[in-house]
């Protein structure tokens, strides 16, 4: 059991997905504007990526192994629209504000990165388990960047307004404000010295995946602990 | 120690200038320069625009202050290039402006622009027009509201000449559209008894501090006249070609403010003479287009800013050739 959980603890503290392994940088500058888009941006894709992990797991020794990127894609495409028609029936207006970036989780890195890494060494329950961590430091990672955003930039809290409008910086939901917020997380990070892809050394891989999307098919997992 | 007569020689290496001018002197000179304009502005929008200037200048300042304080690095408030900041962020605001809006800037300025790029010197944008820029995108309806109750404009629109000139341009046909720009004369816009930022109105006043930059050859013409005459022969070929025109995009907006004292900032632009001709050229083709076929009426702040990227790309481009290298085959 203890297994199980140490997953989720790995995915939300350890390797957060944003904060520590710097993925799936897209989503995370563009659709952060407020609280609840960041929040619908993580949950679908808590969804896919728990999903997904999960089949994969299971389909991990009838998948040959070289055409095992195909494969993962055509599964966490099925899972994206999926969700994509899910939300377009149910949450209309989050989809609409969503926009091109639901159809686009198909190529996050953090889920085919997930895959490859974890999912196709590892068994459907951990896989789930893994899925659903890094799921939710997504989420919360992006909620929190959403909040900063939607608090400085339009005073509001899940539009609730709190800052009059005269005092609205508005530049913070806008696309510069996107990499203030997240650069100064960043650097605050930095800072603090804790671990992330923007400051452990090349040869000590405590987080594995430093070298952005591309060097995820490095096995993050089997180093992380080595530290 | 065979050779005592020279080793006892320290002879670092060269070019050996010999040089008593400092960043401290040079930055002294910029803030007399712009002494002129801004004790115009101060005297032409009243008591508002004295309080900007001074909480502008004090905030960027103390910024630099606390924030190499915090980080535990030498002070550098005493070389002025934080009140040098300051300053040119505060000529950039419009007189009626609450004074905590440039004070956020200066804030941004200093701490996002300057030092988190590594301070004097190392930043690859003009900190004070990033500042002024990321005010303008945040706080855009009191970022272009030039009304002045004490210029007697609350009444007119308060239009900047180069705004008004614009807004004639979009309603009628372009052809009667320098007529006049929108009732400023020239010669009122070259005093500066037009609407306006704090520090861009007075022509005058700026041209007597340019003219002091340039006596202690603190900047050299060549950015400033390459800039002003690109757009000058811009507006005149796209524009509608009477000399009302082209001296409202000279007169009625920052041009001379931007050409003399922002776009010939030391660390973001280029140091080499004919890459500083081809950085001012760049600017100016840059400000016209924004002018004349962009969504707001002035462009300088948004050109030098693209400018300041450009520039380390113009410094490669003309690397002056050592004197006795053969030239590439």
């Amino acid at each position: 059991m203890e297994k199980y959980t140490e997953r989720l603890y790995n995915g939300i503290v350890k390797e957060n997905p944003t904060f520590r392994l710097m993925l799936g940088m897209c989503p995370t500058l563009a659709v952060t504007t407020s609280l609840i888009n960041g929040f619908g941006m993580g949950a679908s894709t808590l969804a896919v990526l728990a999903f997904s992990n999960l089949l994969i797991s299971a389909l991990r020794n009838v998948i040959p192994d070289r055409v095992r990127i195909p494969a993962f894609i055509v599964i966490v495409a099925s899972l994206v629209t999926v969700v994509d028609l899910l939300m377009k029936g149910f949450v209309p207006s989050l989809y609409a504000a969503l926009g091109i970036y639901i159809p686009l989780i198909v190529v996050n890195c953090i889920i085919l990165g997930r895959a490859e890494s974890y999912a196709s060494k590892n068994t459907p329950g951990l896989s789930f388990m893994d899925g659903l961590g890094m799921g939710m430091g997504f989420t919360i990672a992006l909620s929190c960047i959403g909040a900063v955003r939607e608090l400085l930039g339009a005073g509001s809290v899940l539009g609730h307004q709190i800052i009059p409008d005269d005092y609205h910086i508005s530049i913070f939901v806008l696309a510069p404000g996107a990499f203030f917020v997240l650069s100064l997380l960043t650097a605050l990070q930095n800072k603090l010295k804790f671990p992330s892809a923007t400051n452990v050394k090349k040869d000590d891989e405590s987080t594995g995946c430093g070298c952005g999307c591309a060097g995820c098919s490095v096995g993050c997992t089997d180093t992380a602990d080595s530290k | 120690m065979e050779n005592p007569g020279i080793t006892s020689y320290n002879v670092s290496a060269s070019p050996h200038i010999k040089d008593s001018s400092s960043t401290s002197d040079i930055m002294r000179d910029v803030l007399i320069a712009m002494l002129p304009t801004t004790v115009y502005g101060i005297w032409q929008f009243g008591l508002n625009s004295l309080i900007v200037v001074v909480l502008t200048v004090a905030t960027a300042v103390l910024a630099e202050y606390l924030y190499q304080k915090f980080m535990k690095k030498p002070s550098t408030i005493r070389d002025l290039s934080a009140a040098v900041t300051g300053l040119i962020l505060a000529l950039n605001m419009p007189p009626e402006i609450p004074v905590w809006i440039p004070m956020l800037g200066a804030v941004f300025a200093i701490i996002v622009v300057k030092q988190f790029y590594g301070g004097i010197g190392q930043n690859w944008m003009n900190p004070a027009l990033a500042a002024r820029c990321f005010l303008l995108i945040s706080f855009a309806l009191r970022m272009t509201n030039f009304t002045s109750k004490r210029l007697g404009y609350d009444s007119l629109s308060g239009a900047t000449p180069l705004a008004a000139q614009k807004q004639a341009a979009d309603a009628i046909s372009s052809a009667t559209a320098g007529a006049a720009s929108g009732g400023y004369t020239l010669m009122n816009m070259f005093i500066g008894r037009v609407p306006g930022t704090i520090g861009e109105v007075s022509k005058i006043a700026l041209l007597i501090g340019a003219a002091y930059l340039l006596y202690k050859k603190v900047i050299s013409l060549r950015i400033p006249l390459a800039y002003i005459l690109t757009v000058i022969v811009f507006t005149f070929v796209f524009g509608n070609h009477t000399l009302t025109f082209v001296m409202g995009h000279l007169l009625g907006g920052g041009l001379i403010f931007g050409a003399f004292f922002m776009a010939t900032d030391y660390t973001t632009t280029p140091i080499t003479p004919s890459g500083q001709i081809i950085y001012g050229i760049c600017v100016g083709i840059l400000t016209s287009l924004f002018r004349m076929f962009g969504g707001s009426a002035e462009g300088v702040s948004y050109a030098i800013i693209i400018g300041n990227i450009l520039y380390p790309l113009i410094e490669k481009m003309t690397i002056p050739k050592p004197f006795g290298r053969r030239a590439k085959a």
